[in-house]
């Protein structure tokens, strides 16, 4: 895997970070996809056009860079198919407990310097990095 | 204006996909080689992460002191600030665990389903019945309150 360049990298996080802040400042709503995403398996009046519009936009801003600015856009997934199913299961449960992800606590809400976010921050980044270590160097050999 | 508002939501949504791919956010293989710390370490996540919060901190504070209502709404909508509590510590570490394992986040996993690896469309299905599942868990029982 090719090491993604470090102004490429930087800059799109800092589009994803106007992008967050653009959601908030113009609408008033957070950029929290877990939440979004939820939101839209229950009927909400007035708050489901908008997030059905956000998430296509997710997939097509994605496919426009993949497809067009820089193809080809490779996806590798090495977990097995059992551990893809329980996985979606506890990123989707979970993220409801803990009331966001990356994007509602690790960005907009590390923006706000709300304590909730920096914490939920901290406790899923050194969950995943523990597992990752489990998985890969523990047991995975 | 809620044409604007609808607008923007699409726009919005279109920059963040954008960026997530171009980060290179929404290939697993590579937001598992940044939580790898032990392993062939990959920096781009962390790059990516400072990146959108040098951009973020200041815009978000500058609203929220200067701002009295977003631009096309009446107000902003932004979670209650509450403490720290089991929920969130519990709910946290069972989503490290699950992001940890294969390596999708939800933002990333909607974004790349477009690039068509079949295991994403499996993963995506399986977050959607967990956050049913995780809404229902979390919503507030109003037969006991009405009850009560």
């Amino acid at each position: 895997m090719e090491p993604v360049n470090f102004w490429v990298a930087l800059l799109g996080g800092g589009l994803l970070g106007f992008s967050a802040w653009l959601l908030f400042a113009l609408n008033g709503r957070i950029a929290g996809i877990s939440g979004i995403a939820a939101a839209l398996l229950t009927p909400a009046r007035g708050e489901w056009a908008w997030r059905l519009l956000y998430v296509l936009g997710l997939a097509g801003g994605a496919a426009l860079f993949g497809y067009v600015v820089d193809p080809p856009k490779v996806i590798t997934v090495d977990a097995g198919w059992p551990l893809v199913v329980i996985a979606g299961l506890i990123v989707g449960v979970g993220t409801r407990l803990g009331g966001g992800c990356t994007s509602g606590h690790g960005i907009c809400g590390m923006s706000r310097l709300s304590i909730r976010s920096v914490v939920a921050t901290l406790i899923f980044m050194a969950v995943a990095a523990a597992t990752v270590f489990v998985t890969r160097h523990l047991i995975g050999g | 204006m809620t044409a604007a508002r609808l607008l923007f939501a699409l726009v919005c949504g279109g920059l963040f996909g954008f960026a997530l791919a171009m980060g290179d956010m929404v290939n697993p293989a590579r937001v598992l080689a940044f939580l790898d710390i032990a392993g062939n370490w990959d920096p781009t996540l962390l790059f990516f992460m400072g990146g959108a919060l040098i951009v973020a901190v200041p815009l978000f504070q500058l609203t929220l002191r200067r701002a009295n209502a977003p631009l096309f709404d009446r107000n902003f909508v932004r979670p209650t600030a509450g403490a720290v509590d089991v929920k969130l510590v519990g709910g946290s570490a069972l989503f490290g665990l699950g992001w940890g394992l294969v390596g999708y986040c939800p933002g990333p996993a909607i974004s790349s389903l477009v690039f068509g690896n079949p295991k994403t469309a499996v993963f995506l299905v399986a977050m959607l019945v967990g956050l049913y599942l995780g809404s229902v868990l979390t919503r507030p029982r109003i037969g006991q309150a009405a009850a009560a």
